[in-house]
């Protein structure tokens, strides 16, 4: 874009769209015409304020036999603001918060900026006090939200509406960006793999090339003619050039990201899921998840949003697999289209019916026709996904066509948002989205099973409903907030999720027991607004090595490490951080193992304290053995005096009260026989 | 543990860091030249690192195959082009939306059918709730949340319906309205929900045709509203044609 354009193409803009969006602001720096336009038109003021489309509708009383969560919480109520909101906290330190990059704002945010008053007046905005308060941070909230991430090496990649940006965590408390990616298209989700960068595009204007000016608007048809012309049906507008599907770009140079393929679908991709065939290395493959309207025939062949009844080759109903070549990215193309939800008696394409009835008004019981978001687990073979109106289980050994072993709803759920499994593979976490994330449905009056995470038990392919899982603490109606993603923190012993619940904050959850799962640590901070819902929280928190990332839509990148409390001890979080990987991509979920040192067994020992599943004496004499044995950098003697408490461990583990405390016992015994440096 | 633990550098980020301790104040240009053999060994990935973390980069890709460009740091985003369409279809929408509510409005005095009466309530919430939205997406950039050329004088048509407004999609006609409110029990239930059906039906055309339009849906916030509308009532209308198929009428809700 030349230097001429790119000014002709703000103003365009500005004068369009954003000039007004400076009304608000221009309204807050000139009280006197406020103050005058007040004075003039008291009772409309008045009658204003009664029908504020920006005032936050009051929450409807709990349906009967319902509870909420805690309004007592002093997370409940949190100062407002965007960058000075008030901030709590249990368990967690949070380091810092970078704000959002300049990119990835509008225009210009100046408001006393002369252009922007100059093309205001251009358009004859001659009342700007007729704009209502909060215009201004209402306007294009999604246009520019982070949404999810991913991390290789030192680098973590942040994904957004407008773009990536990627950043050099090799010091997290002094996190800094490195590259700011512009490519539009919304949600801007992002996988790595090695020297390749993936990322789903759903929205029109997307466009192949990265472009930011989307596609121009045709003329509104006027009344005669859209009266004429009802009987006609309507003329798509193809596009050549749009974009909607998943980028690939090589990321061998951090600084200079290049598009090597991007390819298209038929509904976009909403989200993606990495999946690495631990049989193939030459390819990998990518599942699209795509919620959105079916693109014309005339834009992409073979695109159709018939019913299956009508066009058994629907675009409905399925999933895209891409296969990509490492070798030759730039060839990766969808290969398959599993029929994820077929009726395998009847072979009718929409076999999937949700029998939920909870929503209100996010209630989805359709045939489910969409995945929202697949987790795989390689390394068991299995995927777990959340289809909309169903969360169901997918054996992937193959994965070009994976198959539906299990599928199940609930009379709660509204829509099947993300799944995760436990480590070892006999839990599965699903979260639903009510109300799309867009809503408050944290507050006092929302019932603590809606919105909340569903924790079921996976045993030979079956899932089956254990628990619910939902923020407890109450959040204002200003505060969009639903469950949303997180990932495992490797505590060994344990089975915990870190999870971002939007402007919720932060909660880490323990699962360890499935059927009572409990909060151990959070994050919260207020509101960004008091009196509008302003879009904004975190969409996910990941740990990482070590710390936690969490993907603030509005504000920017959060980063936190835990902190020992009575519910997670400091030998706990230190055995978390032994586990190091090269990348995560949380959808494609990976088998965590701990190295068998001391810091692990010290861990094994705090929880075993936790529960009593050994004498206090005994644990005393594990502890001390294992002091000396760290000060002498194990020495001979000190290896086997810590060899000889491995029997009686395991004899214990067998007749301990839980499972989870014999593995514990288990996994103990096995480290002090073999410890490591 | 992982399979591709190979391509790991566990260890690079706690050395860098230390190197990093070492080496604060050196630049590492000039610097590096002098230092030990040792130090160089270790200095080059924090060089490296210093630049790429000192100065970040604006970039935009091209298309597949085509270069990158770096663009100034003073980069601010753009938003596409907004469409009159957009503006026509949350104008239009609201008004489609308020008949829902209107409709759902004659449930208590016209029917004692618990199933109606919770999916009226449903509906009504929703509706309600999308219309605040849209009206908030409208006013907040600057536009009316009437179509303009809908002037008050056609509201003097009888009552406060739609008198003779242009319907949106699947509305209802003054004369459906009208059975709609002279009809009681059963009677009231059946119209209700073959109403509504065609009601929402109208909401799918209306989303259908405005990404049928040039240019239209690239509203990021409207792209996401619409996207709900879309499933939102394709799943109410499932749950009405199976309350007249079953004639049950949802007793059992």
């Amino acid at each position: 874009m030349s230097r001429v354009h790119t000014i002709a193409f703000r103003l365009l803009v500005a004068s369009f769209l954003l000039g007004l969006l400076f009304v608000g602001r221009m309204q807050a720096q000139t009280p006197s015409s406020q103050e005058s336009t007040k004075a003039a038109d008291a009772k409309s003021d008045q009658k204003k304020a009664e029908e504020d489309p920006f005032a936050p509708e009051p929450a409807p009383p709990l349906p009967a036999g319902m509870t909420g969560s805690d309004a007592n919480d002093p997370r409940a109520k949190l100062k407002p603001g965007w960058y000075d909101a008030g901030e709590i906290s249990k368990g967690l330190t949070h380091l810092l918060l970078l704000k959002k990059p300049d990119p990835f704002r509008l225009d210009t945010a100046d408001a006393a900026n002369p252009k922007v008053q100059e093309t205001l007046s251009r358009m004859g905005v001659a009342d700007p006090s007729k704009m209502p308060k909060g215009a201004q941070v209402v306007v294009a909230q999604l246009a520019f939200a982070n949404s999810d991430l991913a991390f290789q090496g030192h680098h973590l990649f942040q994904g957004n509406f407008y773009g990536v940006n990627i950043y050099d965590i090799s010091n997290p408390a002094k996190t800094q960006l490195v590259t700011s990616m512009i490519c539009p298209g919304g949600q801007g989700d992002v996988s790595v793999y090695r020297n390749l960068m993936f990322m789903s595009v759903e929205q029109p204007n997307g466009r192949i090339d990265c472009g930011t000016q989307g596609f121009p608007p045709g003329p509104p048809p006027s009344p005669d003619q859209e009266k004429k012309e009802e009987k006609k049906p309507t003329i798509p507008a193809p596009q050549k050039e749009r974009f909607r599907g998943v980028r690939i770009f090589d990321i061998s140079d951090i600084k200079n990201p290049r598009q090597v393929a991007a390819v298209q679908t038929c509904r976009g991709s909403h989200t993606h899921t990495l999946v690495v065939d631990p049989k193939d290395k030459n390819n990998v493959y990518i599942y699209v998840s795509g919620t959105s309207f079916v693109r014309q025939n005339e834009e992409l062949a073979g695109c159709s949003g018939e019913k299956p009844d009508k066009d058994p080759n629907t675009a409905l109903f399925r999933i895209d697999v891409i296969k990509v070549p490492l070798a030759a990215p730039q060839d990766a193309r969808v290969v398959s289209n599993p029929r994820l939800f077929m009726d395998p008696r009847s072979g009718a394409l929409n076999g999937l019916n949700n029998g939920g009835t909870h929503g209100k008004d996010g209630e989805k019981p359709t045939d489910t026709d969409q995945c929202h978001d697949i987790t795989v687990f390689s390394a068991m073979g299995l995927a777990a996904g959340a289809c909309s109106g169903n969360g169901i289980v997918l054996d992937i050994k193959d994965p070009v066509h994976p198959k539906r072993l299990d599928a199940v709803n609930d009379p709660n759920y509204s829509y099947w948002h993300s799944a995760s499994f436990s480590n070892d593979g006999t839990k599965v976490v699903f979260t639903d989205e009510w109300g799309g994330g867009l809503g408050a449905r944290c507050r006092a009056n929302d019932p603590n099973k809606w919105g909340a995470d569903a924790l079921f038990r996976l045993k030979g392919n079956k899932l089956t409903f254990a628990s619910y899982y939902k923020l407890p603490a109450a959040q204002g109606d200003t505060e969009n907030c639903v469950a949303h993603n997180g990932s495992l923190i490797p505590v060994p012993g344990r089975d915990i999720e870190v999870q971002a619940w939007y402007q919720g904050g932060v909660s880490v959850m323990d699962f360890t027991d499935v059927d009572h799962p409990v909060e151990i640590a959070y994050f919260d901070r207020g509101p960004i607004d008091p009196h509008v819902l302003v879009l904004g929280g975190d969409w996910s928190a990941y740990w990482y090595n070590g710390h936690i990332y969490a993907s603030e839509i509005a504000r920017g990148l959060d980063i936190f490490e835990l902190s020992p409390t009575a519910f997670l001890t400091q030998n706990e979080i230190d055995a978390a951080k032994t586990v190091q990987v090269a990348e995560l991509n949380v959808q494609n979920q990976q088998k965590i193992e701990w190295p068998a040192r001391l810091v692990v067994a010290k861990a094994y020992l705090d929880q075993l304290e936790r529960s009593q599943a050994l004498p206090a004496d005994q644990i005393a004499a594990v502890r001390q053995a294992i002091q000396s044995a760290e000060s002498s950098n194990l020495d001979p003697k000190d290896r086997a005096k810590l060899q000889s408490f491995a029997p009686s461990l395991k004899k214990i583990a067998g007749t301990a009260k839980s499972s989870a405390d014999s593995k514990r016992l288990q996994s103990l015994a096995e480290i002090l026989q073999r410890p490591s440096k | 543990v992982f399979n591709y633990l190979r391509h790991l550098r566990p260890l690079y980020v706690r050395r860098t860091r230390e190197i990093r301790g070492v080496f604060t104040f050196a630049s590492c240009s000039s610097v590096l030249a002098a230092a030990s053999t040792f130090a160089t060994l270790f200095s080059v990935p924090v060089c490296a690192q210093q630049t790429e973390s000192g100065a970040p980069v604006v970039v935009q890709p091209g298309a597949p195959g085509k270069p990158t460009r770096t663009l100034p740091t003073t980069t601010r985003g753009t938003l596409p082009p907004a469409s009159p369409a957009d503006v026509q279809f949350m104008q239009g929408m609201i008004m489609h939306h308020a008949q829902a509510v209107e409709m759902t409005a004659l449930i208590e005095s016209h029917t004692q059918n618990k199933g109606v009466t919770s999916l009226g309530a449903r509906i009504s919430r929703s509706q309600s709730d999308e219309i605040r939205f849209m009206k908030r997406w409208l006013a907040s950039r600057g536009q009316p949340t009437a179509m303009p050329d809908m002037p008050d004088m056609k509201m003097a048509h009888g009552d406060m319906s739609h008198g003779s407004m242009p319907l949106m999609p699947g509305m209802l006609t003054p004369e459906q309205m009208e059975a709609l409110r002279n009809a009681k029990g059963h009677e009231f239930d059946r119209l209700f929900l073959t109403g509504m059906i065609q009601h929402h039906g109208g909401a799918l055309t209306m989303v259908k045709d405005l990404f049928d339009t040039a240019g239209a849906g690239q509203d990021a916030e409207l792209f996401d509203f619409t996207t709900e509308v879309d499933s939102g009532q394709r799943a109410e209308i499932r749950i009405m044609q199976s309350m007249l198929e079953k004639k049950s009428l949802g007793d059992k809700r």
